[in-house]
């Protein structure tokens, strides 16, 4: 590999400027890849649920609020410490401030554990893409899912008992994603998302057009879209916005930094961020209009409304519903294989992105090759993602895993990236003129202020969740398994925040320079600080 | 569908499939900043 990039403090040139990451081949590969990553299985399950329960038609409204105001901001925050400071989680957040990398790694925590049980629910698309076939789970949706297939046992236990549907598919899932990541980010990542997000796309506007052609499409879709405006009025109406904007664009666990990190130093990062924040709601609309016209299918089929229906929001959506209206409708074969096979490519395209900001963690921190981080990731993960999630009780283990992780710890890896940078790394204005120097777009001095308001939200999101956790428990759970598989994961996501800065890198990360350099940027010359305390010559690869 | 969910379906489509469609051209217009400080290059890893 070429040496690590040294630009001269004045910002002139360097006769050879040579990069050490691994790069994108070019802003479309980067635009798929970020699309890749935010497009998964939320935007086919969640958001049409969440329109459904939040007044409809009148969600859209601080739906789209949410976009502008908290989405495209967040996003941009990230890109710019990603590109700017060009590292992993772990990294860039060190070179915002000197003692937030512990953030970073609280980032890589998170994609840890989504990575664990993300990849079941992959396995299961996979699964039920072959069951597709010949309609195994036409007759009793419901029973097939939970009894046939998952073998579901008590809630709230724990067993080791492996189910064969599953553990076989999950285990093949894990080595395609080990050969993805091992392959690297040109050959690996960049070729899924190439090949992979047009692909979903194509697939997706089939069902879609076919569903919308369907007896008692109009019917849901009318569901969907039928407003209530006095739901405007609900602050919950408005979390929820801001949540699912939130979740759904990728936001916060460092997937965007790491993504931003691999651009090249001359490129453009406001307008291919604004492609990625529309691209992402265009699929998550599309996805609402196919999913609520396939509900209204349904509830013709069954003499029903929407309403009178069960199951219209996660997991059981994709699994238990939409075999239903498959059984049904004509062709369905046909269209149950596009539709799972369309869940396996939005899930696989997120699920390689959460685990790259493991891989990039571990090789900034370690010096490890792309190759040998990634089947480290992957041999690691793979391990504890069959035994948590292959079992007869890995429903309800990812059910309260994904509760800490993903509701809270998220929202906590948002705030502490925010405080970091803005409050105590004080990089507002860096970053604002980052952008503002390489980009067709200036985000313009509104974009700080949007963000330090974004965390205000996002503290009082935090604190009513972790209350309501905290008061009501989840999922009817007992509260042993809720304080081992549920606190527990938040007490790792805090360990590995925690502990992991207090290792030594293994490469000299005070050979870098930031570019633009502040001078370039109209800023005054920062006091120079270099990490050579946390340098270990011995270990440098 | 009554008259509100239409408006609110069609206005949804116009902001958000016009807001990707609007951002692509933007981008495909003008993809980089022509004028960026100096330096800043960088060279591919070889793969």
């Amino acid at each position: 590999m070429a040496d690590h990039a040294e630009q001269p403090a004045d910002g002139a040139a360097a006769p050879h400027t040579h990069e050490k990451r691994e790069h994108w081949s070019g802003q479309t590969a980067f635009i798929l890849a970020a699309i890749g990553s935010a497009v998964g299985l939320g935007n086919i399950w969640r958001f049409p649920g969440q329109a459904y329960e939040h007044g409809g038609g009148a969600f859209m409204i601080p739906y789209l609020v949410a976009l502008i105001t908290a989405g495209i901001p967040i996003l941009f925050l990230e890109n710019a410490i990603g590109h700017r400071f060009r590292g992993s989680a772990p990294l860039a957040m060190k070179r915002v401030h000197r003692n937030a990398e512990g953030v970073g790694w609280l980032h890589v925590a998170i994609c840890f554990v989504i990575g664990l049980y993300y990849t079941a629910i992959i396995a299961w698309a996979v699964s039920y893409f072959f069951f597709s076939f010949d309609l195994s789970y036409a007759d009793d949706p419901a029973g097939f899912f939970t009894a046939d297939y998952l073998q579901l046992g008590e809630a709230g236990t724990v067993s080791l008992s492996f189910v064969p549907h599953v553990l076989i598919p999950l285990a093949a899932v894990w080595v395609v994603t080990i050969v993805i990541l091992a392959l690297g980010i040109h050959k690996g990542v960049e070729r899924l998302n190439v090949i992979g997000i047009p692909v979903l796309v194509a697939t997706f506007l089939v069902i879609v057009v076919r569903a919308l052609f369907l007896d008692g499409a109009a019917d849901g879709v009318a569901a969907l879209f039928t407003p209530d405006f006095a739901a405007l009025t609900d602050p919950q109406v408005w979390i929820a916005a801001y949540g699912q904007i939130f979740f759904s664009l990728s936001l916060a666990y460092g997937i965007m930094i790491t993504y931003a990190s691999y651009r090249r130093r001359r490129s453009n990062i406001t307008a291919p961020g604004m492609v990625v924040a529309f691209g992402n709601s265009s699929f998550e609309l599309l996805a609402g209009i196919g999913v609520f016209a396939t509900l209204g299918f349904l509830a013709h089929e069954q003499g029903t409304t929407v309403a009178g229906l069960d199951n219209l929001a996660g997991p059981f959506l994709s699994f238990v519903t939409f075999p239903a209206v498959i059984a049904e409708m004509p062709g369905g074969a046909f269209f149950g294989a596009l539709f799972f096979g369309s869940l396996v490519l939005a899930g696989m395209t997120s699920l390689v992105s959460v685990l790259q900001v493991i891989s990039a963690a571990l090789q900034d921190k370690f010096g490890l090759h792309p190759r040998g981080s990634a089947v480290a990731v992957g041999l690691v993960s793979a391990v504890l993602s069959i035994i948590g999630f292959g079992t007869t009780t890995g429903l309800y283990l990812l059910d309260t895993v994904d509760q800490w992780s993903n509701q809270l710890g998220i929202v906590a890896g948002a705030i502490t990236m925010i405080a970091a940078a803005l409050w105590f790394g004080r990089r507002g204005h860096e970053l604002e003129r980052h952008l503002a120097a390489v980009s067709t777009m200036r985000p313009g001095r509104y974009w700080i202020w949007l963000v330090n308001a974004v965390a205000v939200l996002l503290i009082y999101m935090f604190a009513e969740k972790a209350v309501s956790l905290i008061r009501d428990g989840y999922g009817g759970y007992p509260g042993w398994y809720l304080a081992v598989f549920g606190w527990g994961t938040a007490a790792f996501l805090l360990a590995v925040a925690l502990l992991m800065p207090l290792l030594r890198w293994r490469r000299d990360i005070a050979r870098f320079h930031a570019w633009p350099t502040r001078e370039q940027l109209a800023l005054p010359a920062e006091v120079g600080e270099r990490h050579t305390e946390d340098y270990d010559p011995k270990g440098e690869p | 569908m009554t008259g509100d969910a239409l408006t609110l379906m069609l206005v949804s489509i116009v902001l958000i499939w016009g807001g990707l469609a609007a951002s692509i051209v933007y981008v495909a217009r003008r993809p980089e900043n022509d004028h960026m400080p100096a330096g800043g290059e960088d060279t591919r890893v070889p793969d």
